[in-house]
C-alpha cells in the first residue's frame, strides 16, 4: 500500500515559482495497477519521480507500507530504489553494454548478486521472461524499440522490486508493439504480484491495462476512481478531452456534428458496464415502448477485465414514451444522458446552461 | 630538388620528430590522468547534477577559464619556475613537459565535460533509479558510454599537443618546432622548414587515424 499525501513541489528559479504538484494525495493498493494520466506538463512525471525520491516533493508524505521515505538516509534511499522498478519511454538502455550486461551490471554495482555464476543464472532467467533469451549478447542499437523496453523491463525486474514504476514506457512505441508490452506488464503483474504506477498521456494504455486511474492537471489530481468509472463517466472537461481520444463515441458526444446528420428527437448516450452488458435491453424497451430508436453509434468491449457498453441512440418519440424508456433503463442501472444536438466544445460549465435539454442521471 | 633534401641533417630531424613525439605523448598521458578526473568534477558538481556545488563549479570553471584563455607562449615564461621545481628543469623535452600538461589539462577537462553533458541524462536517471552509488555509476556506465567521445577527445587534445610542442621549441624544448624555427626561419633554410612541416602533418595525421579507429572501435550504435 503507498499512501501520498498532501505532497506539493515546487520549482524556484529566481523570483518565478512554478508549482509542479499542488496537494496530492492518492492511495494505491499493494499488487493494483495504478495509472496516472494528464496531458504534457500536467506534473505525472513530477509525482511518478517522487515515488523514488528521483524528485524531491517540497512538502507533504508518502507511506510506502508505513514507512515514510521522504525522511530516509542516503543509505536506506539506496535500498528503497533497488527494491523499486523503474522503466522509461526512451528506454535508457546503456549503449556500450550487451543485452546481458545491461542487466547484469545494475546486479553486479548494487551488490545484490556478488556471485557471477548466480548472476547469469538469474539475468537468463529475466531473458526468459521477456522472451529475449536469444539476443542476450547484442547492443541495444541492434535491438527494435519493443525489444529495448523489454531489456528495460527485465533489469527493473531484476532486483524482484514490489514497485515497478512506468514512465511513459509505450509512448515511443507503435501501437502493435505497444499492446505486446501492455500484455508482457498485465501478466508480469499477475505472475509476480507486482504493483505497476504507471504514467501516461495516452487513455487506450489506462484501458487496456490499469484497474485504477487518477487525472492530473496543472498538478492537482482533478478525477481518480476505478477504470470503469472514469472512463465512462467522465466528469472533469480534462479527463473528457483524454477519453476521447481512445473513444471515438465520446469525441461524437463532445461534439455531435460528427454524426454527419442532424436527426429529429433526442440524441441519448446509454452507458452500461458488468452484468448489464449482456442483458437484451434494447429488445424490451422496444417491446414496450412505441417510440422509434436508432442506434447511432456504439461499442461493447472490455476495460481490462470489466465489459462495457456505450450506445449513442436517436429516439423519435411522445415525452410519456420516452419517459417510460427511461424508467426502463434506470431499473437496469443504465446511464443515460440526453446529448444537446447543437454543436458545442461541451466544457461542463457551459453544459450546465443547457439543463433543459440535458439531464444526467448518475446511477 | 633531391639535392636540396641532401643538404637536410636528417638525423636532426628524426631526434627532432622523436622529441615532438615524447613532447606530445608524455603529457599527453599526464593530461588524461588529472584531465579526465578534472572534467568528472566539472560535470557532477554543475547545475542539477548529483553532487551540484554552483560555488565550486564556479571557482573551478573560472581556474579552468583562465588557463584556456592565456596564450600558450605566455603560460610557458610563466611556468618556468613551476617546471624546475617539478620536472628539475625548463629546457629541453623534459622541460616542456610541465608547461604543456598545464596548457592542456583544462582543455582536456572541459571537452571530457561536455562528452558527459551530451550523454542522454536519462543514463543518468536510470542507474539512480536502480539504487546504484554515484561512484559506481561513474565508472561503470557514464565512462563507458562516454569513451568513444573521451577517445575523441583525446585525440583533439593530442593533435592540440603537437602545435603546442612547436611553440615549446621556442623556448628550448626542442623538437620538430624548434627545428622548424631555427634552421627554416632563422637561418632561411626553407627545405628544412617544408621537411619539419611536413613530419608535423604526418604525425597529427597517425594521431587523427589512431583515434578514429579506437573511437569505431568502442561505438556500439
Amino acid at each position: 500500500m503507498i499512501e501520498i499525501s498532501h505532497l506539493n513541489k515546487v520549482w524556484r528559479s529566481g523570483a518565478r515559482t512554478v508549482t509542479a504538484l499542488d496537494d496530492v494525495s492518492l492511495r494505491i493498493a499493494a499488487g493494483s495497477i495504478f495509472g496516472i494520466i494528464g496531458r504534457s506538463g500536467a506534473g505525472k512525471s513530477t509525482l511518478l519521480r517522487t515515488l523514488n525520491l528521483l524528485e524531491r516533493p517540497t512538502s507533504g508524505s508518502i507511506r510506502m507500507d508505513g514507512q515514510e521515505i521522504t525522511t530516509l538516509p542516503h543509505a536506506e534511499l539506496l535500498k528503497l530504489r533497488q527494491q523499486t522498478g523503474m522503466i522509461f519511454q526512451h528506454f535508457n538502455l546503456l549503449a556500450a553494454k550487451t543485452v546481458f550486461d545491461n542487466i547484469a551490471w545494475p546486479l553486479k554495482a548494487t551488490g545484490l548478486i556478488r556471485d557471477a555464476g548466480a548472476r547469469r543464472a538469474r539475468v537468463l532467467e529475466l531473458l526468459d521472461l521477456v522472451g529475449l533469451s536469444e539476443h542476450a549478447d547484442k547492443y541495444p542499437a541492434q535491438l527494435s524499440g519493443g525489444q529495448k523496453q523489454r531489456v528495460g523491463i527485465a533489469r527493473a525486474l531484476a532486483s524482484r522490486p514490489k514497485l515497478l514504476l512506468c514512465d511513459e514506457a509505450t509512448s515511443a512505441l507503435d501501437p502493435e508493439t505497444t499492446q505486446s508490452i501492455l500484455a508482457l506488464l498485465a501478466d508480469i503483474n499477475r505472475t509476480l504480484g507486482l504493483t505497476i504506477i504507471l504514467i501516461t498521456h495516452e487513455m487506450q494504455v489506462i484501458r487496456d491495462l490499469c484497474d485504477e486511474v487518477a487525472v492530473i492537471e496543472q498538478g492537482r489530481i482533478i478525477e481518480q476512481g476505478s477504470v470503469a468509472d472514469i472512463f465512462l463517466h467522465p466528469r472533469h472537461d480534462v479527463t473528457r478531452a483524454l477519453v476521447a481520444q481512445s473513444d471515438p463515441l465520446l469525441a461524437t458526444i463532445l461534439n455531435p456534428s460528427r454524426l454527419g446528420v442532424t436527426l429529429p428527437g433526442l440524441l441519448v448516450h446509454l452507458t452500461y458496464s458488468g452484468e448489464t452488458t449482456w442483458q437484451p435491453i434494447l429488445s424490451q424497451i422496444c417491446a414496450c415502448s412505441p417510440a422509434q430508436i436508432s442506434i447511432l453509434q456504439g461499442e461493447v468491449s472490455m476495460l481490462k477485465d470489466t465489459p462495457y457498453g456505450q450506445l449513442l441512440l436517436g429516439i423519435q418519440g411522445e415525452a410519456a414514451d420516452v419517459a417510460q424508456i427511461f424508467n426502463i433503463l434506470d431499473e437496469h442501472q443504465v446511464f443515460h444522458e440526453i446529448i444537446p444536438a447543437r454543436t458545442h466544445a461541451a466544457p461542463p460549465a457551459e453544459a450546465s446552461e443547457d439543463t433543459e435539454n440535458s439531464e444526467a442521471h448518475h446511477a | 630538388m633531391l639535392e636540396a633534401l641532401q643538404q637536410v641533417y636528417w638525423p636532426e630531424i628524426l631526434q627532432g620528430t622523436w622529441d615532438t613525439i615524447l613532447m606530445t605523448l608524455l603529457p599527453l598521458f599526464f593530461t588524461v590522468v588529472l584531465g579526465l578526473p578534472l572534467g568528472i568534477l566539472l560535470f557532477i558538481t554543475s547545475k542539477d547534477k548529483p553532487l551540484a556545488q554552483p560555488r565550486f563549479y564556479a571557482v573551478t570553471a573560472l581556474i579552468v577559464n583562465l588557463l584556456r584563455s592565456m596564450p600558450f607562449i605566455i603560460l610557458l615564461i610563466i611556468l618556468i619556475p613551476l617546471s624546475r621545481a617539478i620536472a628539475g628543469t625548463s629546457l629541453g623535452v623534459r622541460g616542456a613537459i610541465v608547461p604543456l600538461t598545464v596548457a592542456a589539462t583544462p582543455f582536456f577537462a572541459r571537452l571530457v565535460e561536455n562528452v558527459l553533458r551530451e550523454l542522454d541524462r536519462g543514463i543518468l536517471e536510470a542507474c539512480q533509479s536502480m539504487g546504484i552509488r554515484l561512484p559506481q555509476i561513474i565508472v561503470g556506465a557514464l565512462l563507458p558510454e562516454a569513451l568513444p567521445g573521451i577517445l575523441a577527445a583525446i585525440t583533439v587534445t593530442g593533435v592540440t599537443l603537437i602545435s603546442y610542442t612547436a611553440m615549446a621549441g621556442a623556448v628550448g624544448a626542442g623538437g620538430l618546432g624548434d627545428i622548424a624555427i631555427r634552421y627554416g626561419y632563422q637561418r632561411f633554410e626553407t627545405t628544412v622548414l617544408i621537411v619539419s612541416v611536413v613530419f608535423l602533418v604526418i604525425l597529427v595525421n597517425i594521431m587523427e587515424w589512431a583515434g578514429q579507429r579506437l573511437v569505431r572501435h568502442f561505438t556500439h550504435w
